[in-house]
């Protein structure tokens, strides 16, 4: 049972997310604060990319959470702080790429293609519902196969 | 309408073969930031100068007026490929007669001093950037970075990584005989 208390305990640990901000960085404020983690969470890190600077170790990211918190101390908002940083490192900075002319395919490809297999979809099933049901024989058919059925045995049979 | 859709895959196989094949092409680079900053003034900023260093600080102001476009060079002592920048960099400088100017990121003073009396210093004026503000103003994402400056102040070029290699350099000559054709245009 403690071994396993254990085994919990250290799986919760190292699941953990990852948090890079270091002591000498935290406001003393904690609204301040919880708006800089919030900033910084949307921020990318220009080093190694696919992290927000929250989470990141690396030097510029360390010198990009200070700014934010530099930046939100004076009085910026939210969004004064990420077109500051903007300004300097572009969209790319952003983790999430905003909604321009250059990112349409981005963000409406997805929804382009689950229309066209939906669109396609329903077409087939309109296709296999409009098909005509098979008709049965009619009694002149009948007798047809009947004949014809009977003169191929009789031709086996010699 | 039906005729239209019996294209459609193979519409859709063209349409995403022409981006594999983009994203396949070896010469793409997928890591290239974007700079935000060409064609853009030179960002504000104003170091103090290497202490030991015989040369003086650098800001914004000292980017305007200058005759031709000048080569900002982003560099530490701590950074390796730098070192290997640095006989490229002197031969732009003093070879060629460009002005080199530097910005010191993220460095000890003193190691700053002692690289640059070690590979020699062929930098016209060198900006201490303790901190790495300025570098945040620059927009860069490391060490080295190159910009080429028009005399107007206005950010021409940018390379990121060390200007090592033929190729490296053939690509940033190219940069820097465009800039300067560029700055000679208005006189004529």
């Amino acid at each position: 049972m403690k071994r396993l208390l254990l085994c919990l305990t250290l799986s919760l640990v190292l699941t953990a997310p990852v948090e890079a901000v270091e002591p000498d960085e935290i406001l003393a404020n904690p609204e301040l604060e919880a708006r800089a983690r919030e900033v910084s969470k949307v921020l990318r890190c220009v080093v190694c990319q696919n992290q927000d600077i929250d989470s990141s170790n690396a030097g510029v990211a360390r010198d990009l959470r200070l700014l934010v918190r530099e930046r939100l101390a004076a009085g910026d908002s939210n969004d004064e702080v990420m077109d500051f940083v903007r300004a300097r490192y572009g969209d790319y900075v952003l983790m999430s790429p905003p909604l321009t002319p250059t990112t349409y395919a981005l963000w409406f490809t997805p929804f382009f293609l689950a229309a066209l297999s939906l669109l396609a979809f329903f077409m087939v099933m309109r296709r296999r519902r409009s098909a005509h049901p098979v008709e049965p024989l009619t009694a002149d058919e009948e007798q047809q196969v009947v004949h014809f059925l009977n003169s191929k045995n009789q031709g086996n049979a010699e | 309408m039906i005729r239209f859709l019996a294209f459609a895959p193979l519409l859709i196989a063209l349409v995403f073969g022409i981006f594999f094949l983009w994203g396949l092409n070896p010469n793409r680079d997928p890591n290239a930031i974007p700079s935000v900053l060409i064609s853009q003034p030179a960002p504000d900023f104003s170091l103090e100068p290497v202490p030991g260093i015989q040369v003086p600080g650098l800001s914004r102001a000292d980017l305007e007026g200058t005759n031709g476009p000048v080569i900002v060079n982003v560099f530490a002592s701590w950074c390796v490929p730098c070192r290997a920048e640095h006989k490229v960099l002197t031969a732009f400088a003093k070879n060629e007669g460009h002005t080199l100017f530097g910005i010191n990121y993220k460095d000890k003073p003193d190691d700053a001093a002692r690289w640059l009396n070690d590979l020699g210093n062929p930098y016209e004026r060198i900006g201490s950037d303790f901190t790495g503000r300025a570098g945040i103003e620059w927009g860069i994402s490391g060490v080295p970075e190159t910009f080429i400056v028009g005399g107007d102040g206005t950010v021409l070029y940018r390379y990121v990584g060390p200007v090592v290699g033929e190729q490296a350099v053939a690509t940033f000559r190219a940069a820097l005989s465009a800039a300067i054709a560029s700055s000679k245009e208005p006189a004529l």
